[in-house]
């Protein structure tokens, strides 16, 4: 009973001070569960593209013909436009793993 | 001094602090988009219900389509989410926030959350849509987030004209535009920042806002919290999210999210032949005439006689003139009854009693804006997958 009246009064303060509504906002994504597939080249994979983003950019792209050239394009562009820095001698089993795997 | 009052605002701020931070990782179900890879993970963020994940980080969530049915208005806790870059505030304080208002001005300023929320308010209803949205069905398909229609809402947003602001700030002769940041940034400091640039003219219009809220509560964290921008009747990649950087220029801003991304062909329709490059582009800008049937999903098996057909229309601005509606695959148009008119830029519900009879039909649906426009019977493309707006069809069975 006493425990139920002290959480009570604590929870009335801080609503009556407000300062619960000030605080920073402190927002917790969920877990990160997508994960690359299994397949030659997927420890360069990880290496390079999870640094900026979640392997369900990947997953979720369309099924397309040719494959190689799409990902040939994409893995470009990462370079190219967003900075990625991937060795040079990495693009070759990126995209291989990529254009095999997905 | 303590009333029942308080405690209920207590358990709420508690409430409020639990399911801000859920760390358990949740995938709920799998719902499977109608195209190829399209099986998608339910996922449960804070502040939000189970939505559609597209991607964890930085997160995307697309609306489930049923959730449109309810009402022209999409509930804070069901709107999408889009991001483009990985570093996201989220230990923003709001008490330190501030918006910087700096560039060709003769007072550049430094505003908190408080100095905005004492400015006269306004409100609009206005669709926030993503640029990409419904990318997933385009044929042949390209690159980019693969979404079906969920990818829109419509808000309630309060807050302040940028107009109101900009002439506090006291714009200089010579300014040409007027750039937007956001908190939200790069993990490489050599990825582009997300910046985005509307003309002076649009940005003085007084339509454009600087809002905090949204349907009436403050804009959830992945909406934008504590301020983001509203450009009515533009794609949402305007609509700058935890904006805290408002810059104007002399100049026509030439950084990647502008001259690069987001471009449309400079043709007729915005479209080239599918699977081909465009000559010219242009930035993307108002929204393409789209309507939706909401009450029936493809695929229904309902009863045959009497059904009222229902949906949401929308465009860039015009408003919303008519929505006609065909049972039989298009061959023949019936004008639906509109709904309540929440302005020129927000969802227009409408509904039809039609009558079906035992056997398959192909239910169409065709909005007309007020400057004429209307939405093509066969679907439109250009290389990123923008502006869907192709008459939409949803297939039952009556029986």
């Amino acid at each position: 009973m006493q425990r139920t009246v002290l959480l009570a009064v604590s929870l009335g303060l801080a609503a009556a001070m407000g300062s619960a509504l000030a605080a920073p906002v402190n927002y917790k994504t969920p877990d990160e569960v997508a994960a690359f597939k299994p397949g030659p080249g997927l420890e360069v994979v990880k290496g390079n593209c999870s640094a900026c983003h979640s392997a369900d950019y990947i997953k979720t792209q369309p099924p397309m013909k040719d494959r190689k050239g799409f990902w040939q394009a994409e893995v470009t562009k990462m370079i190219k436009v967003y900075g990625a820095p991937i060795d040079d001698a990495d693009v070759g089993k990126i995209v291989d793993y990529l254009a095999a795997t997905y | 001094m303590l009333d029942r009052r308080d405690l209920l605002k207590g358990a709420g701020l508690t409430a409020l602090a639990a399911t801000l931070n859920a760390t358990r990782a949740s995938a709920l179900d799998t719902v499977t988009l109608p195209f190829a890879n399209g099986e998608r993970p339910l996922v449960k963020y804070p502040q939000k219900r189970p939505m559609i994940g597209l991607t964890s980080r930085p997160p995307q969530l697309e609306t489930p389509f049923a959730i449109f049915n309810d009402g022209p208005i999409t509930p804070n806790n069901a709107f999408f989410v889009r991001y483009h870059l990985s570093d996201l505030p989220y230990d923003l304080d709001p008490d330190k926030f501030t918006l910087e208002v700096k560039g060709k001005v003769d007072k550049p300023l430094k505003l908190s959350l408080k100095d905005i929320r004492k400015m006269k308010a306004t409100e609009i209803v206005a669709v926030a849509q993503c640029s990409g949205n419904s990318r997933g069905f385009f044929e042949p398909r390209v690159a980019g987030g693969q979404l079906a229609n969920g990818a829109m809402g419509c808000a309630r947003w309060r807050g302040v004209p940028l107009k109101a602001v900009l002439e506090m700030a006291g714009v200089q002769s010579g300014a040409k535009q007027v750039t937007f940041n956001g908190m939200d940034g790069p993990v490489s400091d050599k990825t582009p920042d997300f910046v985005k640039a509307l003309d002076i003219d649009h940005a003085n219009d007084g339509e454009v806002m600087l809002a905090y809220g949204m349907n009436g509560e403050d804009l959830p964290f992945l909406n934008g919290f504590p301020l983001r921008l509203i450009v009515p009747g533009y794609y949402g990649t305007y609509w700058v999210k935890h904006l805290n950087e408002i810059t104007i220029i002399d100049n026509v801003y030439d950084g990647f999210w502008m001259k690069s991304a987001y471009r449309i062909p400079d043709t007729p329709n915005n479209a080239v032949e599918p699977g081909t490059a465009p000559k010219a582009t242009i930035p993307i800008n108002r929204f393409t005439i789209r309507s939706f049937i909401t009450s029936v999903p493809d695929g229904a098996k309902l009863k045959a006689g009497a059904v009222t057909l229902r949906g949401i229309a929308f465009d860039g601005g015009k408003g919303i003139r008519e929505v006609q509606v065909s049972t039989d695959g298009g061959k023949s148009w019936v004008n639906a009854k509109l709904g309540k008119d929440l302005g020129k830029y927000a969802f227009r519900e409408w509904k039809l009693p039609v009558k079906l009879a035992a056997g398959s039909h192909e239910l169409k649906v065709r909005a007309t804006g007020h400057g004429g426009e209307t939405q093509p019977d066969t679907p439109r493309w250009n290389p990123a997958g923008y502006l869907r707006n192709v008459v939409e069809t949803v297939r039952v069975t009556a029986a």
